[in-house]
């Protein structure tokens, strides 16, 4: 078991730990708001931005951190034009970042293989102490921003017209909001990878819908699904030697699976 | 007592809205043209007009979610566009325009409500959930609290609705639709129930509506004025001798 406590492992305790309270949340209000998929569509051009990140020797999650707020703006943008389509903006933004990502690979041969095993599957062992640091920083962010906004949020989420109707600044909002998935996302990606991003967000927000009747449960709730998921996806690919971000993502599927079950079975 | 025409002869009521010469176009589709209108304080205007009449778009306008391309609103004697008391109208939109699915229980979408501007920054207090309470009481459906909208009957949900528009004691209600896929009987204790409130309260009332017989049957036979395809009908509600307001929800409660 002495993988358990090596550094390195305790590390992704840490930065998994810090993930599965954010993610998860910010997972609800997306979900909320029909745009479950904005997981992928920004993991794929953060991955652009990682890709630039080498190719210029910069810090590669802050460039795909750049990239990802810039493209959650062009998502809002496009979510307001066309209105209930909000798929649509997530879609062209996506096949945009697969598209850049793909340049920027062929540009720059020699990093492929760090872009591929760090950032597209993961890699929440080689967390350094800059990781940390991000993730804890986004972390107090993303809470601060959403606990002093709660209430208003909660009204954005619910009825974005009501919410500008009792004068809110609705355009402040969603800007936050943007920026706050944007952090999340980048933040995020080096842990579960690119490619499972979107499970950390959208899955415990689908059994937060079927479980719970209030906001408050809902909210509460996806952050323990997340935590549970994460914590104890860790220790088991750690001790059976399985790949952490799967084994993290299955499990959260089979969290969702006994929800929907069990739901079903009191409700009949 | 309370019959139309007589807006002028009552000194103490302000005007509520008004439009002037508001205009809006899609493109190259005008939607309104030069729409000029008064509301008055204690005025229930029904808004009358076929789909595409501009109904929507004119109401939009007059919450603030769209600009008018040509012409000026005025809000209680405020332009629109420098209007700050946001909390004097509630608002009730078309049904069906959440998602039922929606983890939310009847108390917190009535507790929205109150989220306005002026209370950022501010904690639910005490006295917000007694408000809520009464809103719920007023509308009778205290039972149903801490149930999930969606759960609800549409004429159920028509009222937690309406009760999240009232928890702010606004001075002006406005209701788009609020008739629409509710069946019969539901509409007009529905109907029964805004009425009410408007011959006993100091509140005014702007409801679109594409129901004739239900209007007229309130608001007479003719419309006050015709502005392109759009008709405003209006009954005037002034047998309040005194104009300072009171709770409103202490007293719908009361009233029982």
């Amino acid at each position: 078991m002495d993988i358990l406590t090596a550094e390195f492992f305790q590390r992704a305790l840490i930065g998994g730990a810090l993930i599965a309270v954010t993610a998860p949340l910010m997972g609800l209000f997306l979900v909320l708001r029909r745009l479950a998929m904005i997981g992928d569509t920004l993991a794929h051009v953060s991955i652009a931005g990682v890709a630039l990140g080498f190719l210029i020797h910069a810090y590669p999650v802050a460039v795909g951190l750049l990239f990802a707020i810039l493209a959650s703006f062009a998502i809002e943008w496009l979510r307001r034009k066309y209105r209930t389509y909000a798929e649509l903006s997530l879609a062209i933004i996506m096949s945009g970042g697969i598209a850049l990502a793909s340049l920027l690979f062929t540009m720059g041969k020699g990093f492929n293989a760090n872009v591929t095993s760090y950032f597209v599957g993961g890699s929440i062992y080689t967390l350094n102490s800059t990781d940390l640091m991000v993730i804890a920083g986004v972390t107090v962010i993303v809470l601060t921003m959403v606990l002093i906004h709660k209430k208003e949020l909660f009204l954005l989420t619910f009825d974005e017209e009501a919410a500008a109707v009792s004068g809110l600044p609705v355009k402040y909002f969603n800007i936050m909001m943007s920026i706050l998935t944007a952090l999340v996302i980048s933040a995020s990606i080096k842990i579960v990878g690119a490619l499972l991003v979107s499970a950390l967000l959208v899955i415990p927000a689908a059994c937060g819908l079927v479980l719970s009747r209030s906001f408050k449960q809902a909210v509460i709730l996806v952050v323990i699904i997340g935590e549970v998921a994460v914590l104890a996806g860790l220790w088991i690919a750690g001790v059976a030697n399985l790949a952490p971000g799967g084994t993290i993502v299955l499990l959260l599927i089979g969290i969702l699976a006994v929800s929907i079950t069990t739901t079903r079975i009191m409700r009949a | 007592m309370n019959t139309t025409a007589s807006i002028q002869q009552a000194g103490c009521h302000q005007e509520i809205i008004r439009l002037d010469g508001v205009s809006f176009s899609f493109d190259s589709q005008v939607v309104l043209s030069d729409v000029s209108f008064k509301i008055m304080e204690r005025d229930f205007v029904g808004l009358i007009g076929s789909n595409g009449a501009g109904k929507t778009t004119l109401l939009r306008m007059i919450v603030g979610l769209t600009q008018p391309q040509k012409g000026s609103i005025t809000l209680f004697g405020t332009p629109s566009s420098k209007f700050k008391d946001w909390d004097k109208i509630g608002y009730v939109p078309q049904r069906n325009h959440f998602n039922p699915l929606f983890p939310a229980t009847v108390k917190e979408v009535v507790l929205s409500g109150l989220y306005g501007r002026k209370r950022l920054y501010r904690r639910i207090s005490k006295e917000d959930a007694s408000r809520c309470e009464d809103a719920l009481g007023a509308l009778q459906i205290q039972d149903l609290g801490d149930k999930r909208i969606g759960a609800l009957s549409g004429g159920q949900q028509q009222r937690v609705f309406l009760a999240r528009a009232l928890i702010n004691n606004p001075k002006l209600l406005i209701l788009d639709e609020p008739l629409s896929g509710i069946d019969i009987e539901t509409q007009q204790s529905f109907f029964h129930m805004i009425k009410h409130m408007h011959q006993r309260h100091n509140i005014t009332f702007l409801m679109v509506s594409h129901d004739m017989d239900m209007v007229r049957s309130y608001l007479g036979q003719e419309p006050k004025e015709k502005c392109g395809k759009l008709s405003f009908y209006v009954r005037h509600s002034h047998d309040l001798e005194n104009c300072e307001g009171t709770d409103l929800l202490h007293s719908l409660r009361k009233e029982g």
